[in-house]
């Protein structure tokens, strides 16, 4: 991944943030700058999400990139924030202990690095709540 | 005089370990042995996709959390470690970001093996006694190194502490701190090497005892103290045996160690060593009350703190995780897994 390309994201993917619709009271993880529902009327804030939520789905990785082969068998899931929006992350669990419904919160991990001399992006996961 | 101080603290401990008996059955060495000789019985090991950073991210964001801290008032920001992720580019900064201090304020890696935590408290209390700071963090976070084989490998853990040292509504009130400083080549990394180099029972003697005693009872001079005032003694615990040992040649109980003796089942959080156990002595910690706090970084020094528990304690003392929840609910790992983990094996 450009270096670039993962700062302009970094704030976002440090912390959940995201963005609520005054309007229809509807929040988006990724931040969205125009509500799709309410267009024009659309009233966009940036808003801090608390981090937990629940598994919706999940399926287990056995074949991953190479930057990520070490961690195999590794858990990648739909997390529903408790304010909504659903976002796609790994769920540190073994494979066996995951489930659908699962209480779920945010923790700060490494996602993945370049090479042992590239960049190390850091970001959220969730771990049981 | 202005009154200074811890406003919050916060720990972070990952949930693997190791027990002894794993590590020496590969060596061939004998686990009772070396669980008499180091008074250590597992130690922690960070998950794959952990590091100094992200341990040092659930600290601060556990500081954060005990106090509720408004975390632009936070004006500096010192990481001490000797595992930063980047040889170049600041662990600080990741920190400032993933807790929302940024962009207004200063921040510094700092280096002194395992006192670097303790010399970047120092460096907080500095900036925030002349009022050129509002909050300062100062975290010590380590993904300790020690090389396949080596004695350091039964003890060299992992974890991370952090504290918001300010002026007002403290926690815990430093009242003096003191510095013994030489140039003691007890243990070195040379750059780019992965795993550290130490003098053996080197770093015992020249090491550990002479910059400990000398900075403890440097501190008790200035303060006109002696160990029967304090209610807690924490000396950095490379081991379990060296602060058992240090706190009786200093003339500190057992009891005044309990508290924060940490070692045990965790090993040497490096950086976080002593602040760990200063933080697992605040859990408990009651108002009025009086510790004593020493840390040792190779290389060589000790900074000694006297610190008495302020009212503030009991109110942010169960908002975040204390360190005898984090030790609590461990996953053991075998020795593979745990190569896996500290990347010892490279493909």
């Amino acid at each position: 991944m450009a270096v670039s390309r993962f700062w302009r994201k970094l704030r976002h993917r440090y912390n959940l943030i995201g963005t609520h619709c005054t309007t229809c009271n509807t929040y988006y993880y990724p931040p969205r700058k125009m509500c799709p529902q309410c267009r024009r009327d659309g009233r966009i804030e940036e808003c801090r999400f608390k981090g937990k939520g629940v598994i919706v789905t999940y399926t287990v990785i056995h074949a991953a990139p190479e930057n990520k082969a070490v961690q195999t068998p590794y858990v990648l899931g739909i997390v529903q924030l408790d304010e909504g929006p659903r976002l796609t992350s790994q769920i540190i669990c073994k494979p066996d202990d995951a489930r659908i419904g699962m209480r779920v919160q945010s923790v700060f991990r490494k996602l993945g690095e370049d090479s042992e001399q590239g960049m190390i992006y850091y970001g959220t996961k969730f771990i049981q709540d | 005089m202005t009154n200074i101080g811890i406003v919050s603290y916060g720990a972070y401990i990952p949930r693997y370990r190791i027990k002894i008996e794993e590590i020496a059955k590969i060596w061939g060495d004998s686990p009772d042995a070396i669980k008499n000789g180091l008074k250590v019985y597992e130690k922690s090991v960070p998950d794959i996709d952990e590091d100094t950073a992200t341990m040092a991210v659930e600290a601060a964001r556990n500081a954060v959390k005990r106090k509720n801290i408004d975390t632009t008032r936070i004006e500096a920001i010192y990481t001490g470690s000797e595992s930063h992720p980047y040889a170049v580019k600041p662990t600080s900064t990741i920190i400032a970001e993933a807790i929302s201090a940024s962009p207004i304020l200063t921040a510094a890696d700092v280096e002194f093996a395992c006192k670097a935590g303790t010399a970047a408290m120092q460096m907080c209390m500095g900036l925030v006694k002349s009022e050129m700071i509002d909050l300062g963090l100062a975290i010590g976070s380590d993904v300790a190194q020690g090389a396949p084989g080596d004695a350091l490998e039964y003890t060299a853990a992992a974890g991370a502490v952090a504290y918001i040292i300010g002026r007002d509504e403290l926690a815990a009130e430093i009242e003096e701190t003191y510095s013994v400083t030489t140039d003691t080549p007890d243990f070195w990394r040379r750059e780019g090497m992965p795993y550290p180099e130490h003098g053996g029972r080197f770093t015992g003697e020249p090491g550990y005892f002479k910059h400990v005693t000398l900075a403890a009872k440097g501190l008790m001079e200035k303060t006109n103290t002696a160990p029967e005032d304090y209610d807690y003694a924490v000396f950095h615990q490379p081991n379990g045996k060296f602060p058992l040992r240090v706190a009786s040649l200093l003339g500190f109980t057992t009891k005044q160690l309990k508290p924060g003796y940490v070692a045990p089942y965790l090993g040497n959080t490096y950086s976080g060593s002593a602040m760990m156990g200063l933080a697992a002595t605040l859990d408990v910690a009651k108002t009025g009350e009086r510790i004593f706090v020493t840390s040792f970084g190779s290389g060589a020094g000790s900074d000694a703190f006297s610190i008495t528990v302020c009212d503030c304690i009991e109110e942010i003392k169960n908002k975040a995780p204390t360190v005898q929840h984090l030790l609590e609910n461990p996953l053991y790992l075998s020795y593979g897994m745990y190569a896996k983990h500290k990347r010892k094996i490279k493909v």
